[in-house]
């Protein structure tokens, strides 16, 4: 009795349904909300940054004129500009492998522990808790600090950590690895706790040691997650600000200074935000090309094997 | 605080060491609440004078609010150094600033007058009783920038020369009256140096600040050595750079001796200078004056002097406190008024200003005999003759680029990771590079 009665019922929203579908099947209307903040807060000043890149404008919105390339020309020849997006770079790379590395090693150490994993888990993974200007503090004054600090007082040196041009950057990305890590681990963990158990079971009868193992199932099994976390990776670090503007300022002697910091320096307390529009857009470009580099490297391992 | 280096991580130096104090002290003073629906006239007035010398110009203003209850100041305490300016610069670009603001009179130039600040009311200044020739004519000059007035005239803030008088005195550099023994040249500060370094059991008897984030200290050792022989940074007209290599080296070579000789300490940062110099580890302490309140406050054995005279002049790197009134798109009459009282009652209350260890610019409070009976501040007054203030170029000023790059050259002259010559050639690259940049704020009407 109920069927005849609902039947009709049910074939109602079916025909709406069918007739607003040239309308939503993309799903416009379903992404409508995100698309008008993505479109208002990302889409339009970047455009906006584009254009006033290519003008004189100062922080106080005068001085408005239109350079052209004129921006985009000077950063070239721009011996700071240059050192500071090496100085990026620098960290990415000195950043990237230890950070992958050591995410990779402790989820391993943690994954195979058997007792108080929570405890272990917890410790690796708290520091990327703290907010930066708490890590950059913590640093600075415990452990840097060059003459009642943790680190000079432990192994008796005299070390400007934070104060050495060629000391500084290694610091940097020491506090670094201690405050991140956490995040690739936790990403390991998880991938390393769905590995199914059976691989193992069978290399064991097969009389494979713990080494080959590692080596024939747990790191093939971890690609796609290594391939992940790398490309995460190489997005933060390339994107690194806080912590060296909080602990050097880009010091000393510009030797930490990141590229995001120069055009800082340059738009807010140089008060040219032309010219350093042109410099974020430089960086832009940057992120770019390694995004489109690494999207290819990726599709081509996934698509090898067949 | 004052002029402690331009940190752009801030928090750090300024919470916890000078500032913590302070600003529990000023706990009150930073964010007053907002007095809406009030019939009150509401003044709200941004400064970044956040350590010692802030509990006096809170007290400041907590006088002037109860002698004028029909009036309420909003007082903003904003973190010393670049961000400041950042924030003036926004907020006047906006039209919607503050009504009033403390300033450096050596960043005047670099702010865009006319553009992000507006033109001092003259009418309103002498309708509150200032006249031009009661504050120090060459200050009052400066607060001008082609024939407008753009500020009003506070104070001078000359470096000077802290001494423990305990350690001074057991180092036999004290005479009979106590005070410190003044030395010409190099020698005879070097040989009072080396007395005071026995004295401490060979540790460094002088500290400023040397290094650190964006340091100045170098800088402003440097600016008050090399200009003692006569030497300039730059053309009047600030487009010719006029460095005297050999005088500029001379001053470079006597900061590195100080360095090498372990005669200063060279592993401090602003901060840990000031701790230094409180906690008794070192004799001498070269600095601002800003920081006379929090060694009276620690009931130390201390006092001041000026700066030496080491190169023949007497002269000590200076800049000045002012105050400014950013430009608002719709000025309320009413709040304008009550601004110019405000600005007035602090300036013809400078002797009280003073207490922070600032010389006042304006003249007749110099004369006040509770000024003249300030101790130690009333000790180096006589330097306000002969400051050595910044170039007056766009670049120049408190926590500018200038200092940041010079501070930064000369950095590493000091501990000897460079010498004196290259330290010499990386600030005049600098210096190229600035007057290169081209100036964010052309002159042009709004």
């Amino acid at each position: 009795m109920t069927t005849t009665v609902t039947a009709p019922a049910t074939a109602a929203p079916v025909t709406a349904a069918r007739a607003g579908r040239s309308w939503t099947q993309h799903g416009l209307l379903f992404v409508a909300p995100f698309l008008v903040v993505y479109v208002a807060f990302l889409v339009w000043p970047l455009l906006l940054g584009l254009r006033m890149s290519l003008t004189s404008v100062n922080i106080a919105g005068s001085n408005d004129r239109f350079v052209g390339f004129a921006n985009y020309a000077q950063a070239f020849g721009d011996p700071r500009m240059w050192n500071s997006l090496w100085n990026t770079v620098r960290f990415t790379v000195l950043s990237t492998i230890p950070l992958v590395v050591l995410g990779l090693a402790l989820a391993l150490l943690v994954h195979n522990l058997r007792f108080m994993r929570w405890l272990w888990r917890l410790s690796f993974f708290a520091p990327f808790l703290l907010p930066s200007a708490v890590v950059s503090l913590l640093w600075m004054y415990m452990i840097y600090q060059p003459s009642f600090g943790l680190l000079n007082n432990a192994l008796g040196t005299d070390v400007l950590w934070l104060g050495d041009p060629g000391v500084a950057m290694w610091s940097i990305v020491l506090t670094t690895v201690w405050w991140t890590v956490g995040f690739n681990f936790l990403l390991y963990l998880a991938a390393l706790q769905s590995i199914p158990e059976h691989l193992y079971e069978a290399a064991s009868i097969d009389g494979a040691s713990a080494w080959d193992k590692l080596r024939s199932i747990t790191l093939p099994m971890l690609r796609r997650t290594t391939g992940l976390i790398v490309v995460l990776q190489l997005l933060a670090s390339l994107k690194v600000f806080d912590q060296i503007y909080l602990m050097t300022g880009g010091g000393p002697d510009d030797s930490t200074r990141p590229i995001i910091e120069y055009a800082y320096d340059t738009g807010f307390t140089g008060y040219r935000i032309g010219y350093a529009s042109a410099v974020s857009y430089i960086l832009f470009v940057l992120i770019v090309v390694i995004s489109l580099v690494q999207l290819r490297l990726f599709r081509k391992r996934e698509e090898s094997p067949r | 605080m004052d002029d402690i280096p331009p940190t752009p991580s801030p928090i750090s130096r300024r919470n916890l060491l000078g500032g913590a104090l302070a600003l529990g002290l000023l706990g009150s003073g930073c964010s007053i609440p907002v007095d809406l629906g009030s019939s009150r006239t509401r003044v709200k007035y941004w400064h970044f004078l956040g350590a010692s010398d802030g509990v006096i110009m809170n007290g400041m203003v907590g006088a002037f609010a109860g002698e004028n209850p029909d009036l309420f100041v909003e007082e903003n305490v904003l973190q010393w150094g670049e961000p400041y300016y950042t924030k003036i610069a926004m907020a006047g670009s906006g039209g919607r600033s503050p009504d009033v603001a403390t300033f450096h009179l050596a960043r005047l130039p670099g702010i865009g007058p006319g553009q992000i600040l507006d033109p001092i009311n003259l009418g309103l200044l002498a309708e509150n009783g200032l006249r031009p020739e009661d504050f120090s004519p060459p200050i009052w000059e400066r607060a001008h920038i082609d024939g407008v007035l753009y500020a009003v005239p506070f104070d001078a803030h000359p470096m000077v020369q802290y001494y423990n008088t305990d350690i001074c005195g057991k180092a036999g550099l004290l005479g009979d009256d106590g005070k410190l023994l003044p030395t010409r040249g190099t020698d005879e500060l070097l040989t009072a140096l080396r007395k005071a370094k026995d004295a401490l059991g060979g540790k460094p008897p002088l500290v400023f600040d040397t290094l650190g984030l964006g340091t100045v200290g170098p800088w402003r050792v440097w600016w008050s050595l090399y200009p003692q022989s006569g030497g300039t940074l730059l053309s009047e007209d600030g487009t010719q750079i006029t460095i005297d290599d050999a005088k500029a080296l001379e001053a470079l070579t006597f900061m590195r001796t100080l360095g090498e000789e372990g005669l200063c300490n060279t592993t401090l940062d602003y901060p840990a200078s000031v701790a230094a110099f409180q906690s008794g580890i070192a004799a001498f302490l070269w600095n601002g004056d800003w920081e006379t309140t929090t060694f009276k406050l620690a009931e130390m054995p201390f006092s001041m002097a000026r700066f030496p005279s080491v190169f023949g002049g007497d002269s000590a790197q200076a800049d000045c406190h002012v105050f400014v009134v950013p430009h608002q798109r719709d000025r309320d009459p009413e709040v304008e008024r009550a601004t110019y009282r405000f600005i007035a009652s602090l300036v013809k209350n400078s002797a009280d200003w003073a207490v922070a260890g600032h010389v006042p610019a304006y003249l007749p409070a110099l004369e006040r005999p509770e000024y003249l009976a300030l101790n130690p501040q009333s000790e180096y007054r006589s330097v306000i003759t002969e400051v050595a203030l910044d170039p007056q170029v766009w670049f120049a000023g408190s926590a500018s680029r200038l200092w940041i790059e010079f501070g930064g050259a000369f950095s590493s002259v000091i501990s000897g990771t460079r010498t004196p010559e290259q330290g010499l050639a990386v600030a005049k690259d600098a210096l190229r590079r600035l007057m290169t940049t081209p100036n964010p704020f052309p002159e042009e009407p709004r």
